[in-house]
């Protein structure tokens, strides 16, 4: 019995590793897995094609047969939310990958280098900042033409200014402490200063503007698919899904209510789980 | 004792900490303060001496609580009061000097407004009444053009003024008691003389009682009557100045004592040096300095023509106060900041100005360590790999040979292995400190800088670092800079000594006389200025004014 404790209380469990967290956390988290299943399997799981008219009424409420109701073309809305769950979240999520990592590569260099390179990139990003984010997307999406990677890009681009600001921020603040002036003086290079030095120190931040930014761009792409430049019929975001049917809104049917709170659940729940993100990565400049 | 102005008795205070565990960190302390005394509270950090002190004005910092005995000001009782009641006695009978008063001051308003507002908050008397009372007490406490120095901005006057400010500020409510939170601790010898003699001669004037928290026995011995020594939580010795100076009955006492007195600096004789006849650090006309470049010198200049010469095994110090540009020479031999005139040759080699043009080698043989252990350590790195790094860097080791050489390095500044595995927060001050030491000895160099290494750390902390310096240094043939502004701690390891002042060498001279040999009228102010141990020092000492107008960044 004893043996058995101590080779169970040996295990590294994450709580264990100081990687637990609190509930709150762990429902975000579980309803971004929840997402994050349907976007790779819900298209299997539709009991509709997505596309197709199957009920002869439009708008129609929740019933045995049409889960959640029917759309203003009488298509089945569970299977259109499951078909663009894998629209929003893919999208989305490559976007602000693209943003975060290229905003905080180049401002983690622009820290690290100063001088006129960090000037140049700077005012540039800031002159870029300047314009609108929103019109900015019609304008490149109505040029060149809705494609998903357009709407990436776009969205990616829109973005990025804002999370080198931040990054830069961070790093300038990093980059004055003795620590950084001792690998200096040992003769690192900028790659060396910045990947080990600087970015576990700026980590914590970055992943909690991370999940803002996701926010920010589900609810960019769906303004865009409201406005008819996103994702093109007959495939469709849960952004174009709102929009298609929001003339049902004052007959308050179920096609417009429940795409809009699968955008609530979804933004809701990143930013639960990463401000309850486990304390050690959070606060690891501490 | 019905005379006392304060009793505390039998008090404990605790405190929760981060994790929810209850701690106890005064563990039943009790004394009394007659009117008109003064009594210091010394004890290393974490002692509890400015918990105690703030206690006094019924005040505890947040997450701690008073749980048992009671405080008497007078004839009330602080720990059963209010909080609004405790409210209206702070200001009138009990007030505070801060530790740095640059700090305590919203840089935004005048002095004269926030040193007043005490009189406005507890509507003592008419603002003019009040405005011809405050110039009265910065008349008192010697400060230059006291009629017109509160219509002036905090950063429009110097570090020691306004350290005497915020104690005008403390005094303009009439207080029984006023408690001084090392109000020196921040400034630099010089300055500190005239600020401990303003204090002094307000406090004996008023017959204020006075508790004056301190780490530094010898300030504390010029202004206190009474001295209590405190570790952690609990009283190890209470008695007059005179008695724990000169006769201390407690060891911990002694220990505090014992770090104080400086143990002069025996030359060691490099079992190398006759092998290398070129020094292992020379300086010829160095010039460094910051800001923009013009015409290849930088707008603000801080070194001039800078000459050093250390031979190898031996040890320089660097003297100074703060803006000397000790700091800024560290760097300048190291290339942190380029010099953009003159020579550093590191055992008779030439070295590059700037950082990048140096090559590998010419970097591992000189090293850096800095004055803020906490900071030097990358918090997200665990000791194996802050000490592993320049062993792969330098050394090109990796695995298990790495893994060994790091217990070693730890075995070295005497830290078990088993730290390895630990992230810096976890250590403590002097720990940390070690690890700094054991990461510079990782580069195997002839020549560490040491800049202010000691000065963040309590005096016993430090006498221990200090004995690992000169340990290390048998053991594998060192050579030391060490920068620092404690003349005792310099007196203890060096063998020369540098003055500077204002980017400029002053002197040079041996270390075991400074105090004798010193001709530099800079020099000696500086020498003279450094508190003793002795009760009259202060009120024996005299320093020639014409010098002192002339030299100290009063």
């Amino acid at each position: 019995m004893t043996t058995r404790t101590t080779f169970l209380s040996a295990l590294p469990t994450p709580k264990r590793l100081g990687y637990s967290f609190n509930l709150t956390g762990r429902i975000g988290l579980a309803v971004i897995l929840f997402w994050a299943f349907i976007a790779i399997f819900g298209p299997l799981l539709a009991p509709y094609p997505a596309g197709e008219i199957v009920d002869w009424d439009y708008f129609g409420p929740m019933s045995d047969k049409f889960w959640l109701g029917t759309d203003y073309l009488g298509r089945d809305i569970l299977s259109r939310i499951l078909m663009g769950t894998r629209y929003t979240v893919g999208i989305s999520l490559a976007a602000v990958f693209i943003s975060v990592a290229g905003g905080v590569i180049l401002g983690m260099i622009a820290a690290v280098t100063g001088g006129w390179f960090d000037m140049v990139l700077s005012r540039l990003l800031d002159a870029f900042n300047g314009i609108p984010s929103l019109l900015f997307g019609l304008v490149t999406v109505a040029a060149v033409g809705s494609s998903i990677p357009v709407l990436v890009l776009t969205l990616a681009a829109i973005y990025l200014p804002g999370a080198y600001r931040f990054a830069r921020a961070l790093s300038v603040n990093v980059n004055t402490m003795d620590f950084i002036t001792v690998a200096r003086a040992r003769g690192e290079t900028t790659v060396y200063l910045i990947v080990r030095e600087i970015f576990p120190n700026i980590l914590g931040p970055v992943l909690a503007d991370l999940g803002v930014r996701f926010v920010f761009i589900v609810l960019v792409l769906s303004g865009l698919s409201f406005l008819g430049l996103g994702v093109q019929p007959p495939n469709a975001d849960w952004g174009a899904l709102v929009r298609e049917n929001i003339e049902g809104l004052s007959f308050g049917a179920p096609a417009v209510v429940f795409p809009s709170i699968a955008i609530a659940t979804l933004t809701i729940s990143v930013n639960l789980f990463i401000d309850n993100l486990p304390t050690k990565i959070r606060d690891r400049s501490e | 004792m019905s005379h006392s102005r304060i009793t505390v008795r039998n008090l404990k205070i605790g405190a929760t900490t981060d994790s929810g565990r209850r701690v106890e960190i005064i563990k039943g302390v009790s004394f009394d303060i007659a009117p008109g005394e003064i009594v210091a509270l010394i004890g290393e950090s974490g002692s509890g001496k400015t918990t105690i002190a703030l206690s006094l004005m019924g005040h505890t910092r947040s997450g701690c609580f008073i749980e048992e005995g009671n405080i008497h000001l007078g004839d009330a009782e602080i720990t059963s009061m209010s909080e609004r009641a405790r409210a209206s006695l702070r200001g009138t009978k009990v007030s505070y000097v801060p530790q740095s008063a640059a700090a305590a001051f919203n840089p935004s308003k005048r002095i004269m407004d926030q040193v007043i507002e005490i009189t406005k908050i507890h509507k003592l008397m008419p603002r003019d009444k009040a405005e011809e009372k405050a110039v009265e007490l910065f008349k008192a406490l010697a400060l230059p053009h006291y009629d017109t120095i509160g219509s002036r901005y905090p950063h429009q006057v110097s570090g020691g003024q306004l350290q005497r400010l915020s104690a005008a500020m403390a005094l303009i409510g009439d207080p029984d008691l006023v408690i001084f939170d090392e109000p020196t601790t921040a400034l630099d010898v010089t300055t500190q003389i005239e600020v401990l003699r303003a204090f002094k001669s307000v406090m004996a004037n008023g017959g204020i009682s006075g508790v004056y928290v301190s780490h530094d026995l010898a300030v504390v011995a010029q202004v206190a009557d009474r001295i209590i020594v405190l570790k952690g939580g609990v009283i190890q010795e209470e008695g007059t100045a005179e008695q724990i100076l000169h006769n201390p009955t407690h060891s911990y006492t002694k220990e505090l004592l014992s770090a104080f007195e400086p143990v002069l600096h025996e030359a060691i004789v490099s079992p190398t040096a006759a092998k290398h006849t070129a020094p292992i650090l020379e300086v010829r006309n160095l010039f460094a300095g910051y800001g923009p470049v013009h015409n290849g010198e930088p707008s603000a200049k801080i070194l001039k023509d800078v000459n050093l010469v250390l031979p190898r095994g031996r040890n320089l110090g660097v003297i100074g106060e703060s803006g000397s540009g000790k700091s800024t020479l560290a760097r300048a031999i190291s290339g942190i900041l380029p010099p953009y005139r003159g020579e550093v040759l590191i055992d008779g080699y030439e070295m590059p100005h700037a950082l990048k043009s140096r090559s590998k080698e010419e970097l591992r043989r000189s090293q850096i360590v800095f004055q803020l252990a906490d900071t030097a350590l990358n918090p997200a790195h665990s000791i194996g790999a802050i000490l592993g790094r320049p062993l792969t860097f330098y050394h090109g080791m990796k695995g298990a040979e790495r893994d060994a050489r790091v217990v070693e390095l730890l075995d070295m500044v005497r830290l078990p292995a088993n730290l390895r595995h630990r992230l810096p927060g976890e250590l403590s001050g002097g720990q940390k400190q070690r690890i700094n030491l054991a990461r510079a000895l990782a580069a195997d160099p002839d020549l560490i800088l040491c800049d202010e290494i000691t000065s963040a750390l309590d005096t016993v902390v430090a006498a221990a670092i200090i004995d690992l310096l000169k340990e290390l240094q048998r053991e594998l043939d060192l050579s030391y800079m060490f920068i620092s502004h404690d003349l005792s701690t310099v007196e203890a390891i060096c063998d020369d000594v540098l003055v500077m002042y204002k980017g400029e060498v002053v002197e040079a001279l041996p270390a075991r006389d400074m105090s004798s040999k010193a001709e530099h009228p800079y020099s000696k102010l500086l020498i003279s200025s450094i508190p003793q141990l002795d009760t009259g020092w202060l009120s024996s000492l005299e320093q020639d004014p014409d010098l002192v107008a002339e030299f100290a960044l009063r």
